[in-house]
């Protein structure tokens, strides 16, 4: 745990140091595509004196000025599976958004959608020592959490302090100051499979790039395609990959759950490519110009001509009508709905006060599909777009990049996560060091 | 329906397949050494240093090496001066001639024998600006402008000092300007008998003042001999007898006025004095000479006799 701090304690300073820099990457490895974005920060809000004008959710700190992206070549489920062919992915996207933003970037921050995530609730109290609540008191409260048995090989990839509550009063942002007897907060705590991390430590490593923050892309993408009363009230992201479909809940504008189905826009594809037999690139093609989840009568006289190079002319000029490709497509769309039905049960999203769903990320642009939805998951679908950026490009702004633009504001605006407070000076020693240099401070 | 002509289902044995360079399609993923490469390249600091630093290194380096030999650089440096005299040395800029203009034979001669190369010679090689101010040093030259005309002529035009007054001194007479600036020495007095003497230390400062005086005394002027400076602060007019009429320091001019107005009243002039002092304007003084102060008394002393007799 002490490592774990650590370790993302430097990451968080990495990133400090970036931001400091001006120029950071973001990098959202999907199993699909690659995308990289550059971020320039000029600083200060230049927009803050301008009267009427509020920070724009903090976005006028910051510029994109590189995007790039590359297909993904060796990602599974959103999981690095061949080192070197992503090791080569991310060198393309980079160099390519370096390129545009005619810069060089040293530091990254990346997300990413599998890796087996798991949300923990986490709980602790403790007695405030003044009578008035400092930061050795919320650091001691976040200490007392006691962790839950998260398993061997598992690395906390999140851990959001989502309340905090004095005596009676719960709901509290920031306790400091507050006076009251009993401090409780309640942690949300998302694990990950450690070894997926170290492999994407080992990629960017490799890539000459300083990894300055992880986050996990569900988590992200519910930052940028939420609207802000949608984060306030409860709501759900469902940002749906090309290998895995990313769940994130979020109440009071914190996320308090955040789970993934193995499951993707590529089994789509790969269900296409096995039921017509036509390559994966081929399928891929007419799964993106004519798939669909909805058949009606018009797409039975609607036919799609399928291409090959098996040198069978018979095989390659074959011709399916649309209501086969949908009726091949919907079944795996629809378990794909399922799993996340299931999902957000067992999280208990029925009990939020608002349930809206947002659908997001490259497999949520079948046409149909807030209909389909919103028959399996609730009345309450629509289709997520990301915010806009600053610079953004207009090849960007699709729904397919909402975990990177997430990523982006991720960057800008970070939420406070446990390693972000001070460590409880527990041992003697350091506390009376403490006290004594705060003595001098004081007195002189 | 089929096509009239089909793609052919068998490929021949010689024929490459059409998949095969889709195989080999190159990988769009850089390379490591051309990533790093390209990362380097757009790193500030290298962009800078190859852009800027290179370059200025290698010709600084090279212009270094190459100027090191000794012979080398005199070379180069003989070459330049062989160009420098070979384009100064073109007809076009050759001055062949030098016309003077407004200037009295002697300071012609004096002009000519002040130029510093013989001609013809480039223009390039007279310092105009040095040479106009060596002639304006000249006493007799008031004013000299000079250009170098086209067709290689030096124009010369100078305004020589016109002499108003002659200056006698101990050494001899100088003849002045109307400013009282020095024009030249005058050898024989005679040979500029038209213009008006003075005489007596600082009298060149004050040559306006005398020769408004002069002005002044036009009506008596054949009478006149000069003006004499005393104590370089005032003026005393000399006439012909030995006569001398002491001028006031301040405004001379009106003195001689009055005292013109006094000799058309009185006959003044034609008194026997050697003195007449108008220093102070309340009260002119006259100074007999010696022979008419014995008149003047035998005069007075008949005339007491006269008066005694009755």
């Amino acid at each position: 745990m002490t490592d774990l701090y650590q370790s993302q304690r430097a990451m968080r300073n990495m990133r400090k140091a970036a931001m400091q820099r001006g120029v950071v990457a973001l990098l959202d490895i999907g199993t699909s595509k690659i995308a990289c974005l550059v971020l320039r920060f000029d600083g200060a809000d230049t927009l803050r004196d301008a009267e009427g004008i509020g920070s724009l959710a903090g976005q006028s700190g910051f510029r994109v000025i590189g995007a790039a992206t590359t297909r993904s070549r060796g990602v599974r489920f959103g999981e690095i599976d061949a080192m070197a062919e992503t090791e080569r992915a991310i060198r393309t996207a980079v160099q390519a958004a370096q390129k545009m933003a005619n810069t060089r970037v040293d530091h990254v921050i990346a997300c990413f959608a599998g890796a087996e995530p798991r949300s923990y609730g986490l709980a602790g109290d403790v007695e405030v020592l003044g009578g008035q609540v400092d930061e050795q008191d919320v650091a001691r409260v976040l200490a007392s959490c006691d962790l839950p048995p998260i398993g061997q090989g598992r690395e906390v990839l999140h851990a959001h302090p989502v309340n905090f509550a004095l005596d009676h009063r719960s709901g509290l942002g920031d306790p400091r100051g507050h006076v009251g007897q009993r401090l409780a907060v309640d942690m949300h705590l998302l694990t990950v499979d450690e070894t997926v991390i170290q492999n994407l430590i080992y990629c960017i490593r490799r890539c000459d790039l300083e990894l300055a923050g992880v986050a996990s892309s569900a988590y992200v993408s519910g930052l940028s395609s939420l609207v802000e009363d949608e984060l306030e009230l409860g709501s759900a992201c469902i940002d749906m990959g090309g290998g895995a479909t990313g769940v994130s809940i979020f109440m009071k504008k914190h996320m308090i759950f955040a789970d993934a189905v193995r499951l993707g826009g590529d089994h789509v594809t790969r269900d296409i490519a096995a039921g017509l037999q036509v390559p994966m690139a081929v399928a891929e093609r007419i799964k993106t110009f004519h798939g669909g989840v909805v058949a009606t009568g018009m797409d039975d006289r609607e036919l799609i001509e399928l291409s090959g190079s098996s040198g069978d002319w018979e095989k390659d000029r074959r011709q399916v009508s649309r209501a086969e490709l949908i009726g091949i497509m919907r079944p795996r769309v629809e378990e794909i709905l399922e799993d996340v039905r299931a999902l957000l049960d067992a999280a208990g999203f029925d009990h939020l006060p608002s349930q809206q769903i947002v659908l997001t990320g490259g497999a949520s642009q079948i046409p149909g599909l807030d209909g389909l939805a919103a028959r399996i998951l609730g009345h309450n679908v629509r289709l997520g777009r990301p915010l806009r950026v600053q610079g953004l490009p207009q090849a960007a702004t699709g729904s397919s990049f909402s975990s990177v633009v997430g990523l982006a504001l991720f960057a800008a605006h970070p939420q406070d996560e446990w390693w972000d407070f001070e460590a409880p000076a527990e041992r003697l020693g350091a506390r009376s060091l403490r006290r004594a240099f705060r003595w001098f401070r004081e007195n002189w | 329906m089929r096509p009239l002509s089909a793609e052919p289902r068998y490929l021949h044995r010689d024929q490459p397949r059409a998949a095969a360079p889709r195989a080999m399609r190159r990988d769009p993923a850089p390379s490591r050494l051309a990533y790093r490469l390209e990362r380097l390249w757009l790193t500030p600091l290298v962009r800078a240093f190859t852009r800027v630093g290179v370059p200025v290194f290698a010709v600084t380096l090279g212009l270094g090496i190459w100027l090191g030999d000794e012979g080398r650089r005199a070379d180069l440096m003989q070459d330049y001066q062989d160009i420098k005299t070979a384009v100064q040395n073109r007809p076009e800029f050759m001055v062949s001639l030098m016309k003077i203009e407004g200037a009295s034979p002697e300071v012609d001669t004096a002009i000519r024998a002040m130029l510093p190369v013989p001609l013809p010679a480039s223009s390039f090689a007279i310092d105009l600006d040095n040479y106009r101010d060596t002639i304006a040093k000249l006493d007799a030259v008031r004013d000299v402008s000079i250009v170098v005309r086209s067709g290689g002529l030096l124009a010369v035009r100078v305004t020589e000092r016109e002499p108003a007054i002659l200056w006698r001194t101990v050494t001899g007479i100088e003849m002045l300007d109307e400013t009282g600036h020095r024009v030249a020495t005058l050898l024989d007095r005679a040979a500029r008998s038209d213009l008006p003497l003075v005489a007596g230390l600082g009298a060149d400062a004050a040559v306006p003042e005398a020769l408004e005086i002069l002005e002044a005394a036009q009506p008596i002027l054949p009478r006149t001999r000069g003006l004499v400076r005393m104590g370089e602060r005032r003026w005393d007019l000399v006439l012909d007898h030995d006569q001398r009429i002491l001028l006031p320091e301040a405004e001379p001019a009106r003195a001689v006025e009055r005292l013109l107005a006094l000799d058309a009243a009185e006959d003044l002039l034609a008194r026997d004095f050697t003195q007449l002092d108008l220093r102070n304007r309340e009260r002119p003084t006259l100074r007999l000479s010696a022979s008419a102060m014995d008149t003047f008394k035998t005069l007075a002393g008949q005339t007491i006799q006269v008066k005694a007799t009755p």
